[in-house]
């Protein structure tokens, strides 16, 4: 297992080809440009791979779609506005059930925004975002090492569930250079008969989104909904750190955590004994295990970098059972470890908890 | 441990590759690293600069607040980052470029005729290099051979002509301070 030093981007992209990813279409936008570029070159290189610049968002979407149903490992990667285009399509797929992995490297927003590093597309990846009653899995990488591993595992989750499973990450994850060591992916495992070749001699096979009798379309939806809650119940991932002995616990996800895990050094440093819950499935998110803290620990501070989205999810799961907090920089502002503890003191007393609500 | 180094200069003047060998010479001597590039609507002659973190714990931020040395090839850059060093901190400065004094008080300055040592080498482009030799120096962050077979690592593609003058170019600077 060799270490080797690599740019975010491309590490997303290194790992679903040796995950086996053998399409990818998109279409460029800042922050994540580094993903096709690396795809067109790894694609051409393996056997059976297919790269394509398309014509549009619109167009790349569709084109995983066709190549998931032909039995392709697929994948398509955007930033904010690129993803609000494809949402039609991802729609199309959670109604299908068709695997895919799509890459979201968040960018300032809304509308065109910048191109800084943001997290103000929360909402849109762990809402479904598209039209319609469905779900996407949505993880958080923070690090190289987990913009690898979470790559390779999108792709398992995506066949086990047959659903579009997004990774939701930022600008400074894509153009950040980390060591990072690839794990030997999993052998594939989906059924051979779900895929479309030519019916042959066999019996046809119809793949559709749209089913027009309203008791048929509702029976679709309520299979979809048991299949969301069982990922619900199996597929929630999480980090804890410097939880045990914590009196205050600060809720953050990718970069935000990484900018929480600093801070907290520095509120111990000066006495505060603060720790991190960090969501790493953003959908499922992980509720319980959340709820767990808030039974004997009474001070949460979410930090985002948006106005406030996860949040939501945090009062969602603790139900009044503890006081919540929230800072955000939105934007695209990076706030420093530095600023974020500064803000912890001033809004923690130990005798009164976190004094500032949102 | 934890050191962060930013560098800049013009695009082209081998920037982001300073980062990326320091990036790859820490990784390799074992310690957590992040290599971050400034991106964004650069134009070309434009000014480039990256910053590394190199700690032996885990690296919170890519970002530095406070710099611990800063690596300037040319004077815009000096300008704009001399601010950012912390109390104490080092400053690199390509002195064969950059003809003006640094206004910040407080820190150690370090003047390296990197162009003109380069030139005289036989490739006035390894002037980054010349300034990777001296910043390895005074910082011992990453031990001359585990940095050089770095360097042949991150310029693998490129000739090998080019590769040896940049190992002696890594040496003059490495020499040069003393």
């Amino acid at each position: 297992m060799t270490k080797v030093l690599m740019q975010g981007n491309k590490v997303i992209a290194e790992a679903a080809i040796r995950a086996g990813c053998r399409f990818y279409a998109g279409y460029p936008i800042t922050p994540q440009n580094e993903i096709p570029e690396y795809m067109a070159e790894r694609l051409r290189q393996v056997e059976g791979g297919v790269f394509v610049q398309s014509e549009s968002e619109v167009a790349a979407i569709h084109m995983v779609i066709g190549a998931s149903a032909a039995g392709a490992r697929s994948m398509t990667s955007s930033s904010g506005p690129g993803i609000s285009i494809k949402q039609e399509g991802i729609s199309s797929m959670a109604a299908c059930q068709l695997p895919a992995v799509i890459v979201n490297m968040m960018r300032g927003g809304p509308g065109l925004g910048n191109i800084s590093p943001s997290q103000g597309d929360y909402f849109q990846a762990t809402r479904g975002g598209g039209h319609g009653d469905y779900r996407t899995i949505v993880l958080g990488p923070a690090s190289a090492q987990e913009l690898a591993d979470l790559t390779m595992d999108a792709f398992d989750l995506a066949d086990r569930y047959r659903t579009p499973v997004m990774i939701l990450a930022d600008g400074m994850m894509g153009q950040m250079m980390e060591p990072v060591v690839f794990k030997e992916p999993e052998p594939r495992a989906y059924p051979e008969g779900l895929i479309m070749k030519g019916a042959g001699a066999g019996k046809r096979k119809i793949i559709r989104g749209l089913i027009l009798d309203p008791l048929a379309l509702e029976e679709h939806n309520w299979m979809l909904d048991r299949k969301y809650r069982t990922i619900a119940r199996q597929e929630t991932r999480c980090e804890l750190f410097r939880t045990e002995d914590a009196e205050l616990i600060l809720v953050a996800y990718g970069t935000a955590a990484r900018i929480a895990k600093g801070a907290i050094k520095r509120l111990r440093d000066a006495g505060i004994r603060a720790g991190l819950f960090r969501p790493i499935s953003l959908w499922p998110f992980p509720t319980n295990e959340v709820r767990d803290l808030a039974t004997r620990i009474e001070n949460f501070l979410v930090f985002e970098m948006s106005t406030g989205q996860m949040v939501e999810d945090v009062r969602l799961a603790i139900q009044g059972e503890a006081r919540i907090g929230f800072f955000g920089r939105p934007g695209g502002v990076v706030p420093t470890p530095v600023e974020l503890a500064n803000v912890v003191m001033r809004r923690y007393d130990r005798e009164r908890g976190i004094t500032e609500c949102c | 441990m934890m050191v962060k180094t930013l560098f800049a200069g013009f695009g082209g003047q081998g920037v982001l590759m300073m980062g990326q060998t320091l990036a790859h010479g820490a990784m390799s001597a074992g310690y957590h690293v992040t290599y971050l590039p400034a991106y964004g609507a650069e134009v070309r002659g434009g000014t480039a600069n990256c910053t590394v973190a190199v700690s032996d714990d885990e690296i919170a931020s890519p970002i530095a607040s406070e710099l611990d040395n800063l690596v300037v090839l040319n004077a815009p850059s000096l300008f704009s980052f001399q601010n950012r060093i912390a109390a104490g901190g080092s400053l690199f400065m390509n002195s064969s470029i950059i003809g003006v004094e640094p206004s910040r008080k407080g820190i150690r300055i370090f003047k390296i005729p990197s162009s003109e040592m380069a030139e005289k080498l036989g490739n006035p482009r390894a002037a980054n290099t010349v300034m990777m030799g001296a910043l390895m120096k005074v910082t011992g962050m990453v031990p001359p051979d585990i940095f050089l077979s770095s360097m042949a690592a991150v310029m693998g593609s490129k000739k090998k002509s080019i590769v040896e003058i940049n190992q002696k170019a890594f040496m003059a600077g490495y020499e040069f301070l003393k």
